[in-house]
C-alpha cells in the first residue's frame, strides 16, 4: 500500500492530466502552471459551473480506471460551500482520496 | 461494432421486457436490469440484477457497461412500482418505496447515463410518467407524486444535459394489460379509459412507437417533452 503522500501526488497528477485534456479537447482556459494550490472553482478559480461538472465526471472515471474503485465526487454543498472540495486541485485530490479510502 | 447500446430498466416483465425484445429486433445491444432475476434470455441481451434505487448497485452496473461497451446511446427509465390505496390508509414505507423506485431511480440512472453519454456528446433518455398525473387520480397519491416528479426531472434534466447532446423526454401511458394494474377493479379501469380521447387500453406497441420517436437521431431538437397516450 503506497504511502499517503504518494497517493495524494498520484491523485493531484491525475487531476492535472484531466485539466490538460480538457484544455486540449474542449478549449478550457486554464493557467499554464497547475499544482495543488491552483484555484479551480469559486473565487479565483478558472472553471465555470459546466466546466466543473465536466472535470469532476472525468476525474471520477479516471480514478476508477486507475484505482479500480468507483467513487462519487458529488457533494451537496459543492456549489456554495466556503470550504468546497472543488476550490483547488489539492482540495479536490484530498476529497477524492477520502472517498477512495471510504469506498 | 456500431449497433447502439440501449439500457432499459425493469425488463423482467411488462413494458420493459417488451421494449427489450423490440430493440433487440431492431439490432440494438440491449442491457436490462431488474431487482428479481429474469426467466428469459436473448442473444445480444445482457441482464443485471440491479435495484434502480440502490446507488452503489447502479454505479457498479454503469462501470460494467462502460467496460463492456465503452458507450451508452439510450436509456429507457421504465422501472416503476405502484400501489393503489387511499392516502389515509397508505403506510409511509409504501410512499418511500414508490418514490425511491420511480423518482430517485429515474434521477440516479439519468445521472450515471449522462456521464457515459457525454463522452460521445450524444444520448437519448426516455422517462416513464403516467396519465395518472394529468388525471390527478384519487387513490394513487404516492404514485402520482412520484410520476409528477418524473415529469419535473424530465424538464430540468433536459436543460442540464442539452449541452452534452443528450435529450430527455417522457412518455405517459394509460392503462395497459400489465401486472401494475392487475389488482385494479375493472370498473376503475373503465372509468379511467372514459377520460381518454380514445377510450381503449394501450398496447405495448403504442408505447414502443412513442419511445422510438424520442430515440431517433432526427429527434435531436425534441427535449423536455412528455407525451401522454390516448389523448389525455
Amino acid at each position: 500500500m503506497p504511502h499517503h503522500d504518494d497517493d495524494m501526488r498520484q491523485v493531484v497528477d491525475l487531476i492535472i492530466d484531466n485539466v490538460n485534456q480538457l484544455k486540449n479537447t474542449q478549449g478550457l482556459k486554464a493557467p499554464a502552471q497547475l499544482d495543488s494550490a491552483t484555484a479551480l472553482f469559486g473565487g479565483d478559480g478558472f472553471l465555470d459551473s459546466m466546466a466543473l461538472v465536466t472535470l469532476v465526471v472525468a476525474v471520477e472515471q479516471a480514478i476508477e480506471e486507475k484505482f479500480g474503485t468507483n467513487v462519487s465526487l458529488a457533494d451537496p454543498g459543492a456549489m456554495s460551500q466556503e470550504h468546497s472540495p472543488y476550490r483547488t486541485i489539492g482540495a479536490l485530490a484530498d476529497y477524492a482520496l477520502r472517498r477512495l479510502r471510504a469506498a | 461494432m456500431d449497433a447502439p447500446v440501449t439500457l432499459i430498466t425493469g425488463t423482467r416483465i411488462g413494458i420493459g421486457r417488451h421494449l427489450a425484445e423490440h430493440y433487440l429486433r431492431l439490432g440494438h445491444r440491449v442491457v436490462g436490469c431488474s431487482r428479481a432475476p429474469v426467466d428469459w434470455t436473448r442473444e445480444g441481451y445482457n441482464h443485471y440484477g440491479t435495484d434502480v434505487a440502490d446507488e452503489k448497485g447502479v454505479k457498479a452496473m454503469f462501470s460494467a457497461i462502460r467496460r463492456s461497451y465503452g458507450r451508452l446511446d439510450h436509456l429507457i427509465n421504465n422501472a416503476g412500482i405502484a400501489s393503489m390505496n387511499h392516502s389515509l390508509l397508505t403506510p409511509v414505507s409504501t410512499v418511500s418505496a414508490i418514490l425511491a423506485t420511480n423518482a430517485v431511480g429515474t434521477f440516479l440512472l439519468s445521472r450515471e447515463a449522462a456521464k457515459l453519454m457525454k463522452r460521445k456528446g450524444y444520448g437519448r433518455i426516455v422517462n416513464f410518467s403516467s396519465v395518472a398525473v394529468p388525471l390527478k387520480l384519487a387513490g394513487e397519491a404516492a404514485y402520482v407524486a412520484s410520476k409528477s416528479a418524473v415529469v419535473a426531472l424530465t424538464h430540468v434534466l433536459a436543460r442540464e444535459f442539452a449541452e452534452f447532446g443528450i435529450t430527455v423526454n417522457c412518455v405517459g401511458p394509460g392503462p395497459l394489460a400489465t401486472n401494475l394494474i392487475r389488482s385494479v377493479p375493472k370498473q376503475t379501469i373503465d372509468r379511467l379509459l372514459s377520460l381518454q380521447a380514445i377510450p381503449r387500453m394501450g398496447t405495448f406497441d403504442d408505447v414502443a412507437n412513442t419511445v422510438d420517436f424520442f430515440l431517433r437521431p432526427e429527434s435531436g431538437f425534441i427535449t423536455g417533452q412528455t407525451i401522454y397516450l390516448g389523448g389525455v
